[in-house]
């Protein structure tokens, strides 16, 4: 059997991150800024919130039921937004979306996200990598319109 | 099973290097050799509209529509062969009844009941139709081993209950509802029976009249006909108070410049021209099941059920939803743990084994159960105990992948 064809995108490391969630909790009605988005495919969901502060993103955290890859994905995200400006973010999802549709390069400014180039080979899982970064492009529209 | 490898070509193939072993036969089924001859013969030999054209090509579509339809009313024992109306599949099919049935007879005040383990199909319709009339949309509880709660169903379905909407079969849990005592328990409020049998009718006899259900409903795609061909049944007396659903040409006799007259049933239903094809195409997939019989069908179904629960159940991290004697057709759905149900449908894929991972189209009853997300396998006749051993086998090496 072959199972090694997985690698390409459940690396230990992604595992580590699906298994081991960073900035996860519960989102309740006390968070200011937050939002909700659902999978229609597949019943993924996920819940952001977003402390912004002078265009920056002082905190931020999510919860919801998702696959690993959707998991990671998420936990990498927050990992890497966290005190960073809303223009280096947006940035950072627009590069993320070219890199999970399989364009060619240079992906270093998205980190550990890279990890996730590897959605490619599994095209019926795209969505799943991308539902938390299309949840946090909507809360800075969202936030940005206030 | 009477089942030849050549039965079913598509399931001679290699999927990621691996045996193609097609357990998604809920959502839709392989078709054998024969329905794709029937469509190639159609398009090759027959092919031209129906009821209209008086040359002998056209003769012969429409005898072989006509002959769908006995095949259809033969199969599920209708009284009468205008009780068949051809429609695109259960979806519609309901739609029909919600938006015409349900759009005359349901009034402010009046109740829809339906149950937990309906498909979206025989939900989101009664949703629409209950706010277009004002009526209460309710539904029957689950017994904890997953089977519809009769002492629930007797409760909701009340004097106010207008329609009730069941399925025979749960295309989540594989459970089997006695449609018969439903049908009692409607009957005596005078409320209409619709059953939907989209998972029923492939897998088991069906007799319509014994169920005494008003409206049977079921789709063609999933009994190893094509795409787009399914069937509403109705007893006649209230198919003939009904309107029509839809309007234009071929459902009508006389047309004025501001009305026009209508054909009797079943025509009066399908207006415009009908899926021809399709309807012949599900006329080969009931002379094959007829070649199987549908009882050796259930019972093939239930040989497998029973060996593939007790191969799951020797694996300690998965979790079967629904109680084992619960099983009367070929589903089972399950969660591995520490293993989110899509990581273990990509795993299984590549593998080459095609299963279901999600909320299977029944949102309502995944949250009846608490999950988000379940993994599904679904046989089917072609299916075999090989099949099972290597999904088993699977499921073991993909537990280990994800504890590494």
């Amino acid at each position: 059997m072959t199972l090694h064809n997985l690698d390409q995108i459940y690396r230990q490391a992604v595992l580590d991150y699906a298994q081991h969630p960073h900035h996860k909790a519960p989102v309740t009605k006390a968070d200011s800024c937050q939002i909700e988005q659902y999978n229609p495919t597949c019943g993924d969901i996920i819940r952001l919130a977003l402390p912004v502060e002078h265009q920056t993103i002082v905190a931020c955290h999510f919860d919801g039921e998702g696959c690993a890859i959707s998991t990671a994905s998420a936990s990498i995200m927050m990992d890497l937004i966290i005190a960073q400006s809303l223009v280096t973010t947006k940035e950072q999802i627009k590069l993320f979306s070219r890199m999970v549709t399989g364009d060619d390069g240079d992906y270093k400014m998205l980190g550990d996200a890279q990890m996730l180039a590897g959605v490619t080979q599994f095209p019926a899982r795209v969505k799943c990598a991308t539902l938390p970064w299309h949840a946090l492009s909507l809360l800075i529209q969202q936030i940005e319109e206030e | 099973m009477k089942i030849k490898p050549s039965d079913f070509p598509i399931l001679a193939q290699q999927v990621n290097q691996h045996r193609l072993v097609y357990l998604d036969s809920a959502a839709t089924s392989q078709k054998p050799a024969s329905v794709l001859a029937a469509l190639n013969q159609y398009y090759t030999h027959d092919n031209a509209n129906v009821h209209r054209g008086i040359y002998d090509l056209s003769q012969r579509a429409t005898t072989a529509y006509e002959l769908a339809r006995d095949k259809v009313q033969h199969f599920i024992h209708a009284k009468r062969r205008e009780e068949i109306l051809f429609t695109r599949g259960t979806t519609e099919a309901i739609n029909w009844v919600a938006q015409t049935y349900g759009m005359t007879h349901i009034n402010p005040g009046d109740e829809i009941v339906i149950s937990y383990m309906e498909h979206h199909a025989n939900i989101v319709p009664w949703q629409q139709l209950a706010k277009q009339r004002g009526a209460t949309l309710k539904y029957i509880r689950l017994a904890a081993n997953g089977t519809l709660d009769m002492h629930d169903a007797d409760k909701q379905i009340t004097a106010r209950t207008k329609i009730v909407s069941i399925t025979q079969a749960s295309n989540v849990l594989g459970v089997v509802n006695p449609i018969k005592q439903i049908a009692a328990l409607a009957h005596a409020q005078h409320a209409v029976l619709l059953v939907d049998g989209a998972q029923s009718v492939p897998h088991m006899p069906i007799d319509v009249q014994q169920l005494d259900a008003d409206f049977f409903v079921f789709s063609g795609h999933k009994m190893m006909g094509p795409t787009g061909i399914g069937v509403l049944y109705g007893k006649r007396d209230l198919l003939a108070h009904i309107p029509p659903a839809q309007f234009g040409g071929e459902m009508v006799t006389t047309v004025s410049q501001n009305d026009a007259h209508f054909q009797p049933l079943p025509w009066r239903f399908e207006a415009g021209t009908p899926n021809i094809a399709g309807a012949i195409g599900l006329g080969a997939a009931i002379d094959y099941l007829l070649t199987l019989d549908m009882v050796e069908v259930a019972k093939y179904e239930q040989q497998l059920i029973q060996y593939a629960l007790e191969s799951l159940h020797k694996i300690d991290a998965i979790t079967v939803y629904g109680a084992d004697d619960v099983h009367q057709t070929g589903i089972i759905t399950f969660n591995m743990a520490g293993v989110h149900a899509h990581d273990l449908a990509t795993a299984l894929d590549q593998l080459g084994i095609a299963v279901r991972a999600g909320h299977h189209c029944a949102q309502p009853l995944m949250r009846y159960l608490g999950v988000a997300a379940t993994v599904r396998m679904s046989f089917y006749v072609y299916n075999t105990l090989d099949d099972i051993d290597d999904t088993v086998a699977a499921i073991k090496e993909i537990k280990d992948y994800f504890k590494k």
